[in-house]
């Protein structure tokens, strides 16, 4: 029903791409190629756009077609004005309400369906943060369309490679659906440039549907640190800290040296030594930095799923055994204690 | 309206007691029926291994459990009912597995942890149902069972999808919490949950009827005792087919291949500090 719903609703918003298009549908694989359109979702907050989501951006230029952003939120001149610039955008579609400002997803999905029907789009591109993961499959469901979570590379416009089991296997799925809804992993696809572009700015449909939720706060860790997810440096700390009070004392002075972020293991969290938002892993952020050094982090692979892609992998344990050495581009057999500081000294020389 | 009465009136007569609870669920809360989800997956602490063509990873004779996520969406529910955090309490605790036949064992688990009731929906081994098909499953589920609350976990471990919650939610029209590390009831049906988001947590509100997805702080699974393993065995787990449901196993995505990641290799070990800045400087990484 809802198919047949939205083939109507598309035959009727864009009929002359339809005419336009009927003829030359099937006589090359470069007129199949223009009929590619992509979505990707920007994430903004408090009138700054998320430049981690502009990987979305940098994948769906890689299916080949047109792409557009899409942004919505208060006081979004600004934002638009940003995503404007951004390189590899023809279009930024603009829904100017506060109703979108903390992305609740049962406003924000209707929202996305009225928009994705309306620009005829056959991908929608999201990046796989805590929003692209709370939103999109309540769109993808609404589309009729089964997601795909999280991917690493683009084969074609259909077939992508995704990590299943921790990363511990790699999936080459082919999708069959109209409209393919995708999340990306933000390591995978470097964020698109703010800059050279120059895309028409347009208003998007506003549904107002109500969200049945209702925000009511939020307690974000400030940190002068580089963001996690898109650190270039991260020094992660495990269950061999011991206390919250030696996880920071041991810790931020090593970042700070680096200028790295601090991320933290299951244990390191659980054991409350890290904000959950610091967790690397499977469950957690996924990382990919030039440096990860791992600090009395034994390296379960729920742990190595959010990082073994890192440049290079370095580790201080105690234990020679500990399954991170046998991932560790470097490796240090001793005391964090007594290693960590020693190491934070020698590189603020 | 009127136990509100009564209770501005002063003193109330015991007999009249019991009558004043039942108005008082009417007032405040609905009675939860819980639907939790739960999936039978490779155990946690298995490393899996890619098979030979390359379709999948190998499954015979692997030790499966309950997802973990899904534990702690049981161990939730159970923890509502025990320590009577909603107003309204718990009627019901139904646990649902679309899986093979050994789904069975995984309902009977989250049984013995203190759910009342299954329902084993058999699918072939091997038919690995998509997120989007559990998720229309699911919903019939939810009207058929007269849920209020679906308590799901965030992320299976074998697919690591993280859907079937949302699209739930949005097949349903109801409201949805994910990645919740906090669940508190209040009045008339209101429900906040704590979720875990990048960067902190933030907070929402919605009313029933709600969908909920767990993170790994929302608590601590307990372990099943015998007893109640037991006593598990008892309880009624009713069995039914995916055409009950009106769903089947075909697929969106089909799966071309499935490969082994690209192996690490570790670098090994230096022997002291400067060993250890040297390599980096030489790896380029400082």
């Amino acid at each position: 029903m809802l198919g047949a719903g939205r083939r109507a609703f598309s035959a009727l918003s864009r009929p002359t791409l339809r005419n336009a298009t009927t003829s030359t549908l099937f006589q090359s694989p470069a007129a199949l190629r223009r009929l590619l359109s992509a979505l990707a979702i920007l994430e903004q907050r408090e009138g700054k756009l998320n430049t981690g989501s502009l990987s979305a951006v940098t994948a769906a230029q890689k299916l080949g077609g047109s792409v557009h952003g899409f942004v919505a939120g208060s006081s979004i001149k600004s934002v638009a004005d940003e995503a404007a610039k951004v390189e590899g955008l023809e279009k930024v579609i603009v829904v100017d309400s506060a109703a979108y400002d903390k992305g609740l997803p049962e406003n924000y999905a209707p929202l996305l369906v009225e928009n994705i029907k309306k620009g005829g789009y056959t991908h929608v591109v999201a990046g796989n943060t805590a929003f692209g993961k709370n939103v999109l499959p309540r769109v993808a469901a609404l589309l009729d369309s089964q997601q795909i979570s999280d991917i690493t590379a683009i084969e074609d416009d259909k077939t992508f490679v995704r990590p299943i089991y921790a990363g511990n296997a790699i999936a080459t799925v082919e999708s069959s659906d109209a409209v393919k809804v995708i999340t990306v992993r933000g390591t995978a696809f470097p964020a698109a440039a703010i800059g050279g572009g120059s895309a028409a700015v347009e208003d998007g449909v506003d549904p107002k549907a109500e969200s049945q939720t209702e925000w009511v706060s939020e307690d974000l860790a400030t940190s002068d640190r580089p963001d996690l997810a898109t650190a270039g440096k991260v020094v992660s700390g495990g269950r061999g800290l011991k206390s919250k009070e030696e996880f920071d004392k041991i810790m931020n002075p090593l970042a700070d040296s680096l200028g790295a972020a601090v991320g933290a293991s299951r244990a390191a969290v659980d054991s409350g030594y890290a904000d959950n938002s610091l967790q690397v892993g499977q469950t957690g952020k996924v990382v990919a930095p030039q440096l990860y050094l791992a600090v009395g982090i034994s390296g379960a692979i729920q742990h190595l799923a959010g990082m073994k892609d890192s440049k290079v992998i370095a580790a201080i344990n105690k234990d020679a055994d500990a399954p991170i050495f046998q991932v560790a581009d470097v490796g240090l057999v001793g005391d964090l204690f007594e290693k960590v500081p020693e190491l934070t000294e020698k590189l603020k020389a | 309206m009127w136990a509100g009465c009564l209770y501005w009136s002063g003193t109330v007569p015991v007999s009249l007691l019991p009558l004043l609870t039942i108005a008082r669920h009417d007032l405040d809360m609905s009675a939860l029926r819980i639907l939790v989800p739960v999936k039978r997956v490779i155990d946690y602490a298995v490393k899996p291994r890619v098979n030979k063509a390359q379709t999948g990873v190998e499954t015979a004779g692997v030790k499966h459990s309950m997802n973990p996520f899904d534990e702690l969406s049981v161990e939730e529910s159970v923890r509502i009912r025990e320590k009577k955090r909603a107003p309204g309490g718990v009627e019901d605790i139904c646990v649902l597995s679309a899986g093979p036949p050994k789904a069975q064992d995984t309902l009977r688990t989250a049984m013995a942890m203190g759910a009342d009731r299954g329902i084993h929906v058999e699918v072939k081994e091997g038919d690995d149902l998509e997120p989007l098909t559990v998720a229309k499953l699911l919903k019939t589920a939810a009207e058929e069972q007269k849920s209020n609350l679906v308590i799901l976990g965030k992320q299976s471990i074998d697919d690591d999808a993280n859907q079937t919650g949302q699209m739930l939610a949005g097949l349903l029209g109801w409201p949805q919490a994910t990645q919740a590390s906090k669940v508190e009831f209040g009045k008339d049906d209101a429900v906040s949950v704590t979720r875990e988001v990048d960067g902190g947590v933030e907070t929402v509100r919605a009313k029933l009827p709600l969908v909920i997805t767990t993170d790994l702080r929302l608590n601590e699974p307990r372990y099943a005792s015998l007893p109640n393993i037991m006593k598990a065995k008892k309880k009624p787990l009713e069995k039914k087919t995916l055409a009950d449901f009106g769903v089947s196993a075909d697929k969106r995505l089909k799966v071309l291949k499935v490969t082994e990641p690209p192996a690490r290799q570790g670098g090994g070990k230096v022997e002291d500090v400067d060993g250890l800045i040297s390599k980096l400087k030489e790896l380029g990484a400082i």
